[in-house]
């Protein structure tokens, strides 16, 4: 029982893992704190259902249409409706309450969209849903492949950040939003980019959760609350506590599931985010977030 | 006390007994829709005594509310309905200070974060807590209270509200406010207690929205913890202090009133449709007003007068 709760929580947590990489791009280099975000993981959850069970299209191969879907919405979002307000923005503050209020609104405009395209009840369907014997215990094959895509997708972004040019320039803007033009960064762009692979990794992590978890139009709250807390345990911007963060609360949320109630998982997750902001509001991994 | 301010409480109290006395002349429909405005308007002018001069965003107003509505279920056959308020009331201040001693020292955005997922937490929690412990799902509420009943005791709160919002702009506790909301180092280095400030402010606007959520409970008759948590009455608080602009005292009150009604009137025509139009206005209120219609009547105005 116990070898089977961490091998489910380590594959639980590389998708919290790579969600929270993703929303910590966004709010720690581009500066938006975006509430849609669990509503982006959601529509990429809804189209690989509707790629599987409409077409047979394999989640895998919908991950080629939702992750440049998801880069392209990101794209277009932070260009039509945050550019506006990054430009009107005085102060960081004002951006980021700005920020909130209007994806508070994109919320609500996608989950409706969802709504009345599929309705409020719960999805799911079944793909891979065969036991594979790891160390002795049943895993099922689609969560495997989940954790998976999540540490090719993570380590793969981790590489792209940390030893391309490319990548070091969004980490300066992410440093220092006010020097990076100094060196010849172009934060604007900068910005747009990585909001843009943010909406990329939300949709791949959609994609992923399809494969093993029943969802709901509605669901995407719950989502964008778990990769704030895993972002904020991990220090905002630094996508490699994000990865370890997301780890760590996989393991705790299916340790409570498994041992205490699988009701008790959201209750769970907040303990911990009230135990960070009591002790270690900057992150587990050091480094303020401002 | 001025001539000027004696005259607009009086002309306030005039305008709340004529409220008073509308269900003796308009028909049931009125005061439905009269409750669900005037709880609308404490909704928004509570939100707005907090999130207007501190400017942080509080996305946990159907928490209180809920807190409130469900607390009522829980004990309106065991307890007689004044205790039942007051419980309701302790419970949401003891919640508010929770979340205000968690959060409120940090910066503002961890607030946020805190206050968006903390209705979903406590539904699940109370749900779990059903399903497990009592092993019933759903409560009824049977109170002897009348339609117009809720009308006046929310009448009743509202002018408590607009009491204590317009009392505190007035006070020593006012001006601190508004150095907080211009510049939080300054208002530290003149000496202000920040956190406690905030927290008190957080905890006065809590225990309203709560008993706003108490004291209609008894219209659904049948209630259950998805019902009283619908994230969307968070979202209409909001939009509608932005709308009038959160930090003046008439403002929610301006906003509440036309988009109520809007509303109403949109989830009549378009109930599938609903959360996309309110998430179109909501955008557009941001984009286009970002400080209230009366700030911008304001400056325009201004500017007009400069010319």
């Amino acid at each position: 029982m116990l070898v089977t709760a961490v091998l489910s929580g380590l594959v639980l947590g590389g998708t919290y893992a790579l969600l929270a990489m993703g929303l910590t791009l966004q709010y720690g280099i581009a500066r938006i704190m975006n509430l849609a975000y669990g509503e982006t993981i959601i529509a990429a959850a809804f189209l690989a259902y509707v790629l599987f069970t409409g077409s047979s299209v394999n989640p895998v191969l919908g991950l080629l249409a939702a992750v440049p879907l998801g880069f392209a919405f990101g794209y277009f979002v932070y260009g039509l409706m945050m550019r506006p307000l990054v430009r009107r923005a005085r102060s960081r503050e004002n951006l980021e309450i700005d920020s909130i209020l209007a994806t508070f609104g994109l919320l609500f405009v996608l989950q409706g969209v969802m709504l009345v395209l599929f309705g409020s009840n719960y999805t799911s369907y079944s793909y891979l849903n065969v036991g594979v014997n790891v160390l002795g215990t049943n895993i099922a094959a689609n969560r495997l492949l989940a954790f998976l895509l999540a540490i090719v997708l993570g380590g793969g972004l981790y590489l792209l950040l940390t030893r391309t040019l490319w990548g070091t320039a969004l980490r300066a803007v992410a440093v220092s939003p006010g020097s990076a033009p100094l060196v010849g960064i172009d934060v604007d762009r900068a910005a747009r980019f990585a909001f843009a692979i943010g909406g990329a990794l939300a949709a791949a992590g959609g994609v992923a959760i399809s494969m093993y978890q029943t969802f709901t139009a509605t669901a995407g709250v719950v989502f964008t609350m778990k990769a704030l807390i895993v972002v904020i345990m991990g220090g905002v911007g630094n996508v490699l506590g994000a990865l370890l963060s997301g780890l760590m609360l996989g393991l705790v949320e299916t340790f409570v599931a498994t041992y205490l109630d699988p009701g008790l998982t959201l209750a769970a997750t907040y303990l911990i985010f009230l135990a960070i902001l009591l002790w270690r509001p900057a992150g587990l991994f050091g480094r303020a977030a401002r | 006390m001025t001539a000027r301010t004696l005259l607009g409480l009086a002309f306030a109290g005039l305008v709340l007994i004529a409220l008073a006395a509308l269900p003796f002349f308009a028909g049931p429909y009125a005061v439905t829709l009269m409750i669900g405005m005037t709880g609308y308007v404490v909704l928004a002018t509570a939100w707005g005594l907090f999130s207007g001069p501190t400017r942080y965003v509080s996305l946990a107003t159907v928490a209180f509310f809920g807190i409130g509505a469900y607390t009522v279920g829980v004990l309106s056959e065991t307890l007689p309905y004044p205790l039942v308020l007051l419980v309701a009331a302790l419970i949401g201040l003891a919640v508010a200070l929770v979340v205000g001693l968690s959060t409120l020292r940090l910066a503002g955005v961890y607030f946020v974060i805190f206050t968006f997922g903390l209705a979903e937490l406590i539904r699940q929690v109370v749900t779990w807590y059903e399903v497990n412990v009592t092993g019933t799902l759903g409560r009824y509420i049977f109170l002897p209270v009348t339609p117009e009943g809720i009308y006046w005791q929310l009448l009743a709160l509202a002018a408590a509200t607009f009491l204590i919002s317009w009392g505190i702009g007035r006070t020593r506790w006012g001006l601190a406010l508004k150095v907080i909301g211009d510049d939080e180092v300054v208002a530290s280095h003149c000496g202000i207690d920040i956190t406690r400030l905030k927290l008190a402010l957080f905890a006065t606007s809590a225990v309203i929205i709560t008993l706003v959520g108490a004291i209609q409970a008894p219209r659904w008759t049948y209630i259950e913890p998805s019902i009283v948590f619908n994230p969307t009455i968070s979202f209409l608080t909001l939009i509608m202090a932005l709308l009038g602009g959160a930090d003046r005292l008439w403002g929610p009150l301006l906003g509440a009133i036309p988009l109520f009604l809007l509303f109403e009137w949109l989830s009549a025509n378009f109930p599938n449709h609903y959360p996309i139009i309110l998430g179109l206005v909501f955008i557009a209120i941001v984009f286009l007003l970002p400080k209230g219609v009366l700030a911008a009547l304001e400056s325009r105005l201004g500017k007009g007068g400069a010319k």
